[in-house]
Parts: C-alpha cells; sequence; structure tokens
C-alpha cells in the first residue's frame, strides 16, 4: 500500500508539478506588484497631502472590511458586467492578491517610514534634495530593515490566499490534485501532499521573516 | 443598468439567515479557538516536556498552509478515512485549527511581554506562583494582548467566507446561488458588498480605535 501510494504520487507529479507553477506563478506575480503597489502607497501616505491620506483610508478600509475571496468574486463577476471587460480568471487571481497586498504592505511601508525620525526629512530637504531623492536616497532606505521582516509575513499570506483562485476555476495546484483525485480515489494522499507543498513553500519564509525581525530589532 | 429592487427585497429573509450562519460559525470559531489556545499557551509557557514541541509544530503546520486546504482535507480526505461530517463541522474544525494555531502564538507573545522585573517584584513581595499568576502575569498579558486578539478574531470572522466552498450557506454561499439561479448578478454583488461593509467595517474601525486607546494607556505607564 505504501509503495503504491508512493507510485502514485510519482506518477501524478506532473500534473501536479504543472499545478504547483500554476500556483506560483500567482503567488509571484501577486508579491511583486503587491510590493510595487505597497511602496507607492506607502510613500503617497506619508507626503502629508490630506485630500490623498482619505482616498488612501477608503482604499485600505475596503480591502480590509471586505475578504479576499469576496473580492474575488467581485472581481471575477462584476468586471464583465460593470465595466465589460472579461478577463482570464488566472488574471483575475493576480490583480486580487495584488491589490489587497498592496493594502498590506503599503500599512507596513507607511508605517516604518513614519517611524523615522523627523529630522531625516528635514535634514534632506534642507541640503536641497528632490522628493524622489528625499525618498530614494534617504527615506526608503533606512525604513527598509524595519519593512521587510513584515512584508516577508505578508508574502506567505499572498501564497497561502492564492489557494482562493481554485474557486474562481484556476487550474493550480489544488485543481490539479482534485484532477487527480477524481481519477484515483486517494484523496488524503493527494490532500497530504498539497499540505506539504503549501508548508514547504511558506515555512522558511515565515522562519526568515522571524529571524530577520529579531536580529534587526535593535538597530 | 438599473437595481432590480424587488428582486433584492425577495432575498433579504435569505441573506438575513445566511448573516446569522456567518455569525455562528465565526463566533463558535472564535471561542473554541480560544478555548484550544488557552490551553497551548499554557504549555507553551510552562515549557511542558514533550507538549510543548507538539504545540510548537501544530502551530507551523497550521499558520503554514491555506485555510482551504485544511477545510478540503477535513471534508473531503477524512471521510475517506471513515470519518464522515457535514459542511457546517466541517468549518468549524477546520476554522478551530487555524484560529487556535493564530491565538496560540497572540497569547504566547502577550505572555512574553510582560517585563521580567514584573515577575521577580511580585517574588520579591512573596507572591506565591498561583497569585503571581493571577494577579500580575495574567491580567497584563491580557490587556497587551488584547488587539491582536480582537484582531484575530475580525480575521476569523471574514475567513468564513472561505467555507462556503464547503457549502456552509453563509453570505458568500448564498449570493453564489442566487446568481446561478437567477443570474442577478448585479444585485447579489451588490448587497454582499454592503453586507460585508455594515458587518466587517465597523469592527475594523473599533479595532483601530482600541488599539490607538491601548497606545496612550501604555505611553502613560
Amino acid at each position: 500500500m505504501a509503495s503504491s501510494g508512493f507510485e502514485l504520487l510519482l506518477q501524478t507529479l506532473p500534473q501536479l508539478a504543472g499545478g504547483a507553477a500554476q500556483t506560483l506563478a500567482i503567488s509571484a506575480l501577486g508579491m511583486l506588484f503587491a510590493t510595487l503597489g505597497g511602496v507607492l502607497y506607502g510613500v503617497l501616505a506619508t507626503l502629508g497631502n490630506r485630500a490623498l491620506n482619505i482616498v488612501l483610508q477608503v482604499y485600505l478600509e475596503l480591502f480590509r472590511a471586505i475578504p479576499v475571496l469576496v473580492w474575488l468574486y467581485l472581481v471575477f463577476f462584476g468586471l464583465p458586467i460593470f465595466f465589460a471587460l472579461s478577463i482570464p480568471s488566472f488574471w483575475c487571481a493576480v490583480l486580487v492578491l495584488a491589490l489587497w497586498g498592496a493594502s498590506e504592505v503599503g500599512e507596513v511601508v507607511r508605517g516604518a517610514l513614519a517611524s523615522l525620525p523627523r529630522g531625516q526629512r528635514e535634514a534632506g530637504l534642507s541640503i536641497g534634495l528632490a522628493g524622489w531623492q528625499l525618498y530614494g536616497y534617504v527615506l526608503l532606505p533606512q525604513a527598509l530593515k524595519r519593512m521587510t521582516p513584515p512584508t516577508i509575513n505578508i508574502y506567505t499570506r499572498i501564497i497561502k490566499t492564492s489557494s482562493l483562485a481554485v474557486l474562481i476555476g484556476v487550474v493550480e495546484v489544488i485543481k490539479a490534485g482534485q484532477q487527480i483525485i477524481e481519477r484515483t480515489y486517494e484523496s488524503v494522499l493527494i490532500y497530504g501532499a498539497l499540505f506539504l507543498f503549501f508548508f514547504i513553500v511558506c515555512y522558511p519564509l515565515s522562519a526568515a521573516s522571524r529571524v530577520l525581525e529579531r536580529r534587526w530589532a535593535h538597530s | 443598468m438599473t437595481l432590480d429592487i424587488a428582486f433584492i427585497l425577495s432575498t433579504l429573509p435569505a441573506f438575513l439567515k445566511a448573516v446569522g450562519v456567518t455569525l455562528q460559525v465565526g463566533l463558535i470559531a472564535i471561542a473554541t479557538s480560544l478555548l484550544v489556545a488557552l490551553v497551548n499557551a499554557t504549555l507553551l509557557v510552562l515549557r511542558t516536556p514533550y507538549l510543548w514541541r507538539l504545540v510548537k509544530a501544530y502551530v507551523e503546520l497550521a499558520r503554514n498552509t491555506p485555510l482551504l486546504i485544511q477545510l478540503f482535507f477535513v471534508y473531503f480526505a477524512l471521510p475517506s478515512l471513515g470519518l464522515k461530517i457535514s459542511g457546517f463541522s466541517a468549518a468549524v474544525i477546520t476554522m478551530t485549527f487555524m484560529g487556535g494555531a493564530y491565538l496560540t502564538e497572540v497569547l504566547r507573545a502577550g505572555i512574553e511581554a510582560v517585563p521580567r522585573a514584573q515577575l521577580e517584584s511580585g517574588r520579591s513581595i512573596g507572591l506565591s506562583e498561583g497569585q503571581l499568576l493571577r494577579h500580575v502575569l495574567l491580567p497584563q498579558a491580557g490587556i497587551l494582548s488584547l488587539p491582536a486578539l480582537f484582531a484575530n478574531f475580525i480575521f476569523l470572522l471574514k475567513e468564513t467566507t472561505v467555507v462556503s466552498a464547503v457549502a456552509v450557506p453563509e453570505i458568500l454561499y448564498t449570493t453564489k446561488n442566487y446568481i446561478a439561479l437567477y443570474y442577478k448578478t448585479y444585485e447579489m454583488l451588490t448587497v454582499l458588498t454592503l453586507l460585508c461593509v455594515l458587518l466587517f467595517l465597523p469592527l475594523s474601525l473599533l479595532l483601530r480605535y482600541v488599539e490607538r486607546r491601548l497606545q496612550h494607556g501604555q505611553f502613560g505607564i
């Protein structure tokens, strides 16, 4: 039995790997855009523009109040009827992960920037740095240590949340697993393998986040 | 495009029931998670031999895998081992599995955040271990972990939408059902969005308020 289970896993590995590649692609794109959007959010939120802050606050609260799965359905069902726009479910998932992730990373970046001493900004401005120079050379590099550990944590959440894409029909790793189960009825084995897959991807990231947080706690 | 108000009104009783299911799953899961977390955090803090390692392993496993996989495992894989359970039970069991791990971490962090000097001064004025726990450690740890606990409660409540995947008739499942039956996508998405904002936004704003208040409290010490 044990060997047949092992053989089955070997046989189905290509199909699972195909699904896993989709999962990782969605997650990686989500992380990339979440990071870019998050840094933009953090910079905009620390400019001190009142109107801009209200807009960002509304964006943040909408993504905090409405669960990601609901956003997934809103985009998946909503884009076609509201904007006559039909995008593949893969890109729906990337879009939602990016927007949600950007709100999460954005709050982290904003917090890290806000925690820097005011003198840093003032000193930068007084030597005549332009806005992008101030952020690019002075503020963001200093905030980097503070924002990296929590951002890595958000990455693990993005990877875990990417699993929801199966519910709008993306053929990612869970769907691949379900297709194999339909053929073989080996649900314990396959779901066990899926468990392991996500754990192997996420655990090193959460461990790294913890180590970095401890190491940089005092600097 | 106009909203079919009459249709929305006709679905309201069903959505009211769905909100009930969402709250039911969420509140039960919060209560059971808290129970699991209290036991686990005690085992962790006391370093109970062997058991604390087991707790650590459980916390890492539950926190590093998606709720959806955990849910599918309980709902689809356990029956083939002879354990057949309803969608509702699967939802509560899975959310307790995940929530218990998150809350364990919160409580542990809260207990560890109490300054050691507090324990030492408690001992030095002759408090027994029990008194130390009751009067010094737990009250302070409780306050320290309150915002994180509250944040996790809201998180768990929002995660109930995921259990729609195993046909638990909560708000998202009800929405999908109506869309599939009547193609009233526009109306149903509007109702779903409004429900989420009504249910979760006040909680999220309250959390922000509590966090700010407690921060002021801590500066006062």
